[in-house]
């Protein structure tokens, strides 16, 4: 899939972004929320393979959809991370491709802030970091850039049945303060629920 | 090294485990032909050890039986991962710490001063292996944290 150059003020509302993923993933897919999208999912869609892995570390959806992938290659991962997610940890971009994960898809929701500490700027807030050059030049297999609703509503099914493994670039809003306030299913709770789902 | 390539692969494989998510240092490196030439075992290479724990978790969530391999360094790098998989998650992750200049007496390196503080600190349970003598306990261990599924760690003399 092609990329789309950015274009400033343009940013999907991240409750859109989430409820077009949701409507469009496979029913047999685990889908991985964090940080802030771990607050958000829960408020939109509700489904046996959902995890919301908070509290975590930062950085660890993307590292823990690669090992459910790779322990289950006959199912579709979803991994969701924020752009100050993905900087502490974009080694993992390379490890997803070294370790074959073809059922593996990132949706990297980037609001160019640190959201879930009150909106702080990252290192990379006043830069032009490219993070669909960065999969592309580690190998990613199907990489696609999305600046706005229209683009990401017509184009995520095509993006989700392209080869694997993908990352999906989305530049959206910062989440509503409210939603950031959800209280979600105890972790215990989270993962008995998906080991018997999967 | 105390152990063998040969001997850490057949232990492994005996005991189950599916992958070896690592990183290696000077030592464990020792082990990696063997580790990639196993039809049983699945090696796993990371950027950075605060990786290898969400990944191992995600291995274990998925049903494999997955051990990690780094050095003290390394688990000192990592040690948010560690707590939020082992306290946060509570599975039951097991490692393999290559204990850097831990048999050299006269070292000062803070890599050993630190080793066993660290691990007591995150009250993460773990058995030391200095001499060959050893061997047979580090099997016993890792048998009774993976059966038993519980999180350990093999601190390993270098």
């Amino acid at each position: 899939m092609n990329c789309t150059e950015h274009e400033s003020g343009t940013r999907i509302p991240i409750r859109g972004a989430l409820k077009t993923l949701a409507t469009a993933r496979s029913q047999n897919a685990l889908v991985i929320t964090n940080q802030g999208t771990s607050r958000v999912w829960p408020l939109i869609a509700e489904h046996p393979l959902d995890f919301h892995f908070n509290p975590s570390t930062m950085g660890g959806s993307v590292p823990f959809g690669v090992g459910v992938a790779l322990a289950q290659p006959d199912r579709e991962v979803i991994a969701l991370t924020g752009d100050g997610s993905l900087l502490m940890s974009l080694g993992s971009l390379v490890t997803v491709v070294a370790a074959g994960c073809a059922n593996l898809t990132i949706i990297l929701t980037d609001n160019n802030i640190y959201d879930v500490t009150g909106g702080q700027k990252t290192a990379a807030s006043s830069l032009s970091v490219d993070y669909a050059m960065l999969a592309k030049s580690v190998g990613f297999e199907t990489v696609a850039t999305f600046d706005d609703s229209a683009s990401w509503d017509a184009g995520v099914e095509e993006f989700l049945q392209a080869p694997g493994p993908r990352l999906a670039w989305l530049r959206v809003d910062p989440a509503l303060p409210d939603d950031m306030k959800t209280v979600q299913e105890p972790m215990a709770d989270q993962l008995t629920r998906i080991r018997q789902a999967m | 090294m105390l152990i063998s390539g040969d001997e850490i692969v057949s232990i492994l494989t005996e005991l189950g485990v599916t992958h070896v998510v690592w990183i290696p240092d000077s030592s464990l490196g020792d082990w990696e032909v063997a580790l990639e030439a196993s039809p049983h075992l699945e090696l796993i290479r990371v950027c950075r050890e605060g990786e290898a724990w969400p990944l191992a978790a995600g291995l274990l969530v998925g049903g494999k039986r997955p051990l990690l391999m780094m050095q003290t360094t390394g688990l000192f790098e990592s040690g948010d991962a560690l707590r939020n998989i082992v306290f946060d998650l509570d599975l039951p992750i097991v490692t393999i710490v290559g204990a850097r200049n831990w048999l050299n007496a006269n070292s000062q390196d803070t890599a050993k001063t630190f080793a066993e503080p660290i691990l007591q600190a995150w009250k993460i349970a773990y058995q030391i292996v200095a001499t060959s003598d050893d061997k047979p306990q580090m099997t016993e261990w890792l048998r009774e944290c993976l059966t038993e599924n519980k999180p350990g760690i093999v601190l390993l003399a270098e």
